[in-house]
């Protein structure tokens, strides 16, 4: 049977046709489906863990301990569970583990576009990297077997493109694969520097045996055709390519590290002009290049951005068809008003965002939805770097400018993020004196990447119940003594109690608590409407960035359509010109 | 073999584009070609800017549209129709649902909407404009847009009408089917 599936969807597929018991993740943007949909198959153990590292050590339990085991991530959350990946390169596995790195080129909802397959050469493990949802089916499946034949983790490198594109996929059954036997094996599995050190050998030879594996695999293949031009191509780009240049001779690695340096020498050998495109990093061409073969690759493609197919056709000018000619108006076209995602109608994080912008204080952002609170008009940001940074950019700005500084600045971080990185952030806080405020924005989700539950919502990954961690005492057990839960709507309060935690000498944490607005998407809501007698055109309330407020003739006017009511204008409205449809004005 | 049809779906998270574009694929797969959708998530539930890719034929392999290349270009929103025209073939069609939606430049004032309808005819002299939402609502139900767009589209397809509605049929929640043929019948007619 043919289906056709993200190649998210084709990675969990895979997966289960591949016998996993156990599969980890932290959700991250363009990774995040492949655990929601292995959750939904009986056979495999799934769940949100903390954070990618946690990901990645119940993924080595699960493998050690004799059970297949997938681990998904993006690019950035690699970042986070490199630790545990390095020292995992020198025990090897028991059963088969497999990392999915999901890298994000254009950043379509990143802060950088990283290039892991760097990881992969320096953890010394093999990366594979599909192109179409077929091969992310049939790659994770090799890539188990693999794992096992070779006692190494799997990097499975995807991108955006491959992530979130459908294509059909052929299914086939699960094979059930028993566990491996359990044995304690304190040299393979205790990385002390005695046993360590002769692990580090293990790789190495690992490593030439990959080489030896990369010559000869399926993984990597030779489309012979016109020897004019010879392409050397991974993952999605090789699709691009195979349209653009269809009469091209193209060497398709699958498997891109190691590379097979024979392979591509009698690939190169045999034609006459040599390209190798690839997207972001230039990590094949640098391999190929110190071999002392020359060839095309970044002198012509960008490092920086997606590499779409309009560019592959320019540069090798090989326009498949004539580009659209567009009449001399066309300049009217290339002033198109952006229209960047906004907080949604509703959103809890606004009210927060507008206090903050009307306090004038430095604010250290994290990521999530709130990173939102950037944009203008709310323009309540200073920094976003990574998971969990907020609250040590607060502290270390604390400690170079001195405590006054510390009065005017506050750290702001979601729930899913605090529990991420952001609790060692806060317990430094309390540790090394700093006194800074942190706001933690507890809008009962992980809402950024579509929802998922974390260990606040009370649910796992497969919508068990299950204990709900309480931030309030989770923050009074680090040590820090001025904690307050406030609901963010209430905006004459939430400023009053963060004028006064700014204040305090000493650590404190606001929480703010109001379930996302996407989450109470179905409840009937009423939605507000403006007097136009009595709107004096003041604009204050458009400083809240409410999609729905809009400016009409030197006044506002509500898109009743998208309201949903949640009042904040009302608040904001010294002139009390608007009310809930049906109210009176107050 | 034959050649490969590009279809661009455009609009603004929140008004359906994903549905329609499931149901759409989920018609092509019924006609026994190959399939590839491409649509970049993340931020779409946030009022961005949302596109949506299908490609099908004999066989597909990018599932990117070139800029230039696409046969039928459905936008749900007039903006947006503007700024994806450029990847409409020379004698492709346009079909513009006639909505329009401020996004935050506008909204704050620090950009102006364009007259995104007669630049587009400037251009396209054959775009089609339509007021989906009147549609939706005198078929009695205003959240079926993007159902009422779909079958703006599927007069454009060569592709049989019982399996337009088999495949609303399979993707749309059963509470909702009803309205939702209601929707795509009014297009229609
Ligand atoms: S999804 Fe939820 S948290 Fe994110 S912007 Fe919308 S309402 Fe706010
Ligand atoms: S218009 Fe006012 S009540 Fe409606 S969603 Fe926006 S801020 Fe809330």
């Amino acid at each position: 049977m043919r289906k056709l599936l993200t190649g998210n969807e084709a990675i969990a597929r895979g997966a289960w046709e591949a016998g996993v018991v156990v599969c980890t993740a932290y959700p991250g943007t363009p990774s995040t489906e492949i655990t929601e949909n292995a959750a939904k198959y009986i056979e495999m153990y799934a769940e949100w863990s903390p954070n990618e590292k946690v990901a990645l050590e119940v993924g080595l339990g699960a493998s050690i301990g004799g059970g297949r085991a997938l681990v998904a991530m993006k690019h950035v959350g690699v970042n986070v569970a490199a630790d545990p990946l390095f020292t995992l390169a020198y025990t090897g596995i028991n059963a088969g583990l497999v990392l999915v790195s999901a890298d994000d080129p254009g950043m379509h909802s990143s802060q950088n576009e990283q290039d892991n397959r760097h990881f992969g050469r320096a953890a010394k493990i093999p990366v594979l990297e599909p192109s179409n949802s077929q091969e992310a089916k049939d790659f994770t499946k090799l890539a188990f077997e693999l794992s096992e034949n070779f006692d190494t983790p799997v990097m499975l490198r995807i991108t955006t493109r491959v992530a979130h594109s459908q294509s059909l996929v052929e299914l086939w059954p699960r094979q059930e694969v028993p566990l491996k036997k359990y044995e304690k094996n304190t040299q393979k599995y205790v990385m002390m520097p005695a046993f360590a050190r002769s692990r580090h050998i293990v790789v190495e030879s690992r490593l030439e045996k990959l080489k030896e594996y990369a010559e000869t695999t399926s993984l990597n293949r030779i489309e012979w055709n016109h020897t004019k031009i010879g392409v050397i191509t991974n993952g999605v780009t090789y699709q691009y390519v195979k349209e653009i240049l269809p009469d091209a001779s193209i060497l398709k690695l699958g498997m891109t590290f190691p590379l097979p340096r024979k392979l591509i020498t009698d690939f190169s050998k045999k034609v006459d002009m040599l390209y190798v495109i690839e997207e972001l990093e230039p990590f094949i061409e640098e391999h190929i290049r110190s071999w002392g073969i020359e060839t095309h690759g970044k002198d012509l493609f960008p490092v920086a951005g997606e590499l779409l197919p309009g560019i592959i056709a320019e540069k090798m000018g090989a326009l498949p068809h004539p580009r659209n000619v567009l009449s001399p108006a066309a300049d009217t076209l290339t002033n198109i008003p952006l229209r960047p995602p906004v907080m949604c109608p509703g959103c809890p994080h606004r009210g927060l965002f507008y206090i903050l912008n009307k306090l004038k204080v430095t604010v250290t952002g994290d990521i999530g939805c709130y990173t939102l609170g950037a944009q203008i008009p709310l323009n309540a940001m200073d920094t976003t770097i990574c998971m969990g940074a907020s609250i040590g950019t607060a502290i270390g700005m604390e400690k170079a400018r001195g405590k006054e500084f510390a009065r005017n600045l506050v750290a702001v971080i979601g729930d899913s993020t605090f529990i991420h990185s952001g609790i060692t952030g806060l317990i430094d806080v309390v540790y090394n004196k700093a006194t800074t405020t942190t706001i933690i924005l507890d809008n009962r989700t992980t809402a950024m990447t579509g929802h998922q539950d974390n260990p606040v919502t009370g649910f796992t990954v497969k919508g068990v119940a299950t204990k709900e961690i309480n931030l309030l005492l989770l923050a009074k057990a680090v040590g820090v003594e001025r904690v307050v839960e406030i609901d963010p709507f209430d905006l004459n309060k939430l400023e009053q109690v963060i004028k006064e935690e700014l204040a305090a000498e000493e650590p404190s944490v606001i929480i703010t608590k109001r379930k996302c607005a996407l989450i109470e998407k179905n409840k009937q809501t009423t939605p507000c409407i403006v007097s136009e007698e009595v709107c004096t055109g003041c604009l204050r309330c458009m400083k809240l960035g409410c999609p729905c407020i809009i400016k009409k003739n030197k006044k506002v006017r509500i898109d009743t359509a998208q309201c949903v009511g949640c009042s904040l204008c009302v608040n904001v409205c010294t002139n009390a010109a608007i009310r809930k449809v049906g109210g009176t004005n107050v | 073999m034959s050649e490969t049809k590009n279809i661009l779906i455009v609009g603004v998270g929140g008004q359906g584009t994903i549905l329609a574009s499931r149901i759409l694929s989920v018609v092509l797969q019924k006609i026994g070609l190959d399939v590839k959708v491409s649509e970049i998530h993340g931020m779409a539930q946030r009022g961005g800017s949302v596109v949506t890719q299908v490609r099908y034929g004999q066989e597909v392999a990018s599932p990117i549209i070139p800029e230039g290349q696409a046969d039928i270009i459905l936008a749900f929103e007039k903006l947006e129709a503007l700024r994806w025209l450029p990847y409409l073939k020379e004698n492709g069609t346009i079909l513009i649902n006639d909505q329009r939606i401020d996004p935050m430049p506008i909204i704050i004032g620090t950009a102006v909407y364009p007259d995104a309808l007669a630049i587009v005819r400037n251009q396209r002299e054959n775009a089609i404009i339509v007021d989906a939402l009147k549609i939706a609502q005198n078929a009695g139900n205003s959240k079926a847009v993007n159902v009422v767009l779909l079958g703006f589209l599927s007069r454009h397809l060569n592709i049989q009408q019982n399996l337009w509605l088999e495949a609303i049929g399979e993707t749309v929640p059963a509470k909702f089917l009803e309205a939702n043929l209601k929707a795509f019948a009014a297009a229609m007619s």
